[in-house]
């Protein structure tokens, strides 16, 4: 019988049905970061349980991370507790810890695929929502809590019902100007932060076909804005190229076997869907987001909803709502909008790509005055292979800082955080009230190239007629 | 271990109105930065409820007539957003023991579970009447029934979810995994042999 990918992981790693009728399942690679596994730890230790499969853990810092203060101690005490009590931990349990020294740190979503660690067909979990990250892979890969994250340090198992599995169709072929960013803005606008629900998300067709894993990622990372716990992309040759010699991919005979497998894992044709949508490419467009919510987005030439011509209840008030906060007016264009700052990097867009994109462009360019500009590659590797080619270079000379790898100003947990009510152009996932550190920061979602041109222009822009690409 | 079996919760009932309440805005990042959640019940919606400066701004939470509230009423896509465990260990480490909003974000809602803090799917219109009942007197005693499905309050009932997963765990006394999970462990250890990569 045809079978979707989803139900051939979910099967492969089922173990039994428990008592309320949810599953049993074994996650294959358990990834842990400073900020949401010590008090898993501690439970650990309360009920005097061991890691089950140490050797399916693995450990990085990324939240609390400073990006301008390699030393330690850190400034701040409760950064270097969490920091220390990590490294505490994986060296009790024996948990591989991609720390600063290894010169492999980074975001754990960036770390884990540039590893090879994130393969196709494997369950895998995290206690941080863009663990979704990894359905790039066409791995099944969940979001956790922290008593959730005790449940596989000590039975490398949780317990979870079934998801539904909705494909996601983007057909035909992008704009000049128009990154996977844009597209999964327009789904999640399209379907809602809550459409996702109860739902795996597939991505599929020629866009996705046509993508490279680092654009993948972007996407399947931001499924769960749109409500999905899980998002992935069918294994391919572009999975399999990128997988090749790193160094926790298979090597020799064992990678022909591996590749092997992993092409029985994609879903077959004509499986059933639980859902099926489709998007065509020529409609998505730059977008940013105006909102309280990633799924307040608009293109960058439409303009700011008005909530007078809204036309469900909950609707005007959510527009109101997120206006009155953003300090936005209703019906103007987004377009030259006044910002503070200008802020690329995050699990979403801090890959080698996202600057090389950004860097291109940037060439000869000035981040305009008052505009305070930061680039924070994802990872250790990101920022040398950065460093390698220059790009810290172009980007430093045209006014964006230069940090060190972490998740920073994301969500602000470091010292890099939003003041007062900031304005950022942020290439990050989230645009919730007081996201980026500041109570009242306001924080506007694009890809890396558009807040590019947000920061040469010092206002919100359209990165074509900046850059002067085509199609503008 | 024995858990306490979960069947029903009486107390009075608070309303924080609005859809898509994230986890960020149930506990800002910043009060992460903690390696136990002990403590994290004082700053449950700080930044919507406090000023810069520490005072207080209106907030359905700041008000005295709402204190000792244990039942938590919202709207849709409640605990939106990230993973963090923080959202539902600040909402019941301030005393809250139940939620019953429209609708749940996925791992919120199983976060809350795992800790043996119900989540109720309510009809709009009817947590608009638990909530119209509590704002009128706030003592009204609520009484949200897993078991039944239903919340009654002031001589009404209404009808609310709590899905059959959860609610067999709560019921049941075994909403917290672990022990089942340890009981698992030599199929456990089967299944991943089986697999390739596992090893």
């Amino acid at each position: 019988m045809a079978t979707s990918l989803f139900q051939k992981v979910w099967d492969a790693h089922a173990v039994r049905t428990l008592a309320n009728g949810q599953t049993q399942l074994l996650i294959g690679t358990h990834l842990i970061h400073e900020v949401t596994s010590p008090q898993a730890f501690g439970m650990l230790r309360d009920l005097k349980l061991k890691v089950a499969m140490p050797h399916r853990t693995f450990a990085t810092v990324d939240h609390i991370i400073p990006t301008d203060q390699l030393a330690e101690p850190y400034r701040d005490p409760l950064a270097q507790a969490m920091m220390d009590e990590l490294r505490r931990s994986c060296a009790e349990f024996g948990i591989t810890f991609f720390d600063r020294a290894t010169g492999k740190q980074g975001i754990v979503h960036i770390v884990g695929p540039e590893q090879g660690i994130t393969q196709p067909g494997t369950t895998i979990a995290c206690g941080d929502s863009h663990t979704s990250t990894h359905g790039a892979f066409g791995a099944i890969a969940f979001g956790i809590g922290t008593t959730q994250i005790r449940d596989v340090l000590a039975t490398q198992t949780m317990a979870l019902g079934k998801l539904k599995v909705r494909r996601i169709n983007v057909t035909g072929r992008l704009q000049p100007g128009v990154y996977a960013k844009d597209v999964i803005l327009h789904i999640i606008r399209r379907l809602g932060v809550n459409g996702g629900t109860g739902f795996a998300y597939e991505y599929g067709g020629e866009v996705f076909d046509r993508f490279t894993m680092e654009e993948r990622m972007t996407v399947c990372n931001m499924s769960i804005e749109g409500g999905a716990r899980a998002g992935y992309v069918n294994p391919d040759a572009t999975t399999f190229a990128y997988l090749k010699g790193r160094p926790y991919a298979p090597q020799g005979a064992a990678w022909d076997a591996a590749v092997l497998g992993w092409r029985q894992c994609a879903s077959d044709p004509g499986c059933h869907y639980d859902d099926v949508v489709n998007m065509a490419a020529a409609d998505i467009a730059p977008t940013v987001t105006w909102g309280i919510n990633p799924g307040q987005g608009i293109a960058i030439n439409e303009t700011i909803p008005d909530p007078a011509k809204a036309t469900a209840v909950d609707e005007k008030a959510s527009i109101e709502e997120a206006l009155a906060y953003m300090k936005l007016k209703p019906g103007a264009p987004i377009k030259g909008t006044r910002i503070d700052v200008a802020f690329i990097g995050s699990c979403t867009n801090g890959r080698l790509s996202d600057f090389q994109e950004v860097a291109r462009f940037m060439r000869g360019k000035k981040v305009a005055p008052g505009v305070k500009a930061i680039a924070v590659p994802g990872s250790q590797i990101v920022a040398l292979q950065c460093e390698k080619l220059g790009l810290d270079r172009v980007l430093s000379e045209a006014g964006f800082e230069w940090r060190a790898a972490g998740c920073s100003m994301c969500l602000a947990m470091n010292p890099d955080k939003l003041i007062g009510d900031q304005l950022c152009a942020s290439s990050s996932n989230r645009n919730f009230k007081g996201r980026q550190g500041s109570p009242t920061g306001r924080t506007l979602l694009m890809s890396p190239l558009m807040v590019a041109a947000a920061a040469v222009t010092g206002s919100v822009a359209d990165a074509r007629e900046v850059f002067a690409l085509p199609g503008a | 271990m024995a858990l306490e079996k979960i069947t029903s919760i009486s107390g009075r009932a608070v309303c924080v109105p609005g859809n898509d309440i994230d986890t960020d805005r149930i506990i800002p990042a910043r009060f992460m930065k903690c390696v136990t959640f002990d403590g994290l019940g004082e700053f449950l919606f700080h930044d919507v409820r406090r000023n810069p400066d520490g005072t207080d701004r209106p907030h359905p939470l700041n008000e005295l007539r709402f204190k000792g509230a244990t039942i938590l009423l919202s709207g849709a896509n409640f605990g939106c957003g990230s993973s963090r465990e923080h959202a539902p260990q600040a909402i019941q480490k301030s005393g809250f023991k139940a939620v019953v909003a429209e609708s749940f974000a996925e791992i919120f809602f199983g976060n809350c579970t795992t800790l043996g803090l119900p989540c109720f799917e309510a009809a709009r219109e009817d947590i608009a009447r638990i909530a119209a009942a509590a704002e009128k007197d706030p003592h009204t005693v609520v009484i949200a029934d897993v078991a039944q499905q239903e919340i009654r309050f002031g001589g009404q009932t209404v009808k609310a979810r709590v899905r059959a997963s959860a609610r067999d765990a709560l019921v049941n006394g075994r909403w917290d995994a672990i022990g089942e999970l340890l009981e698992g462990i030599p199929a456990v250890r089967a299944t991943a042999a089986r697999l390739p990569y596992s090893q």
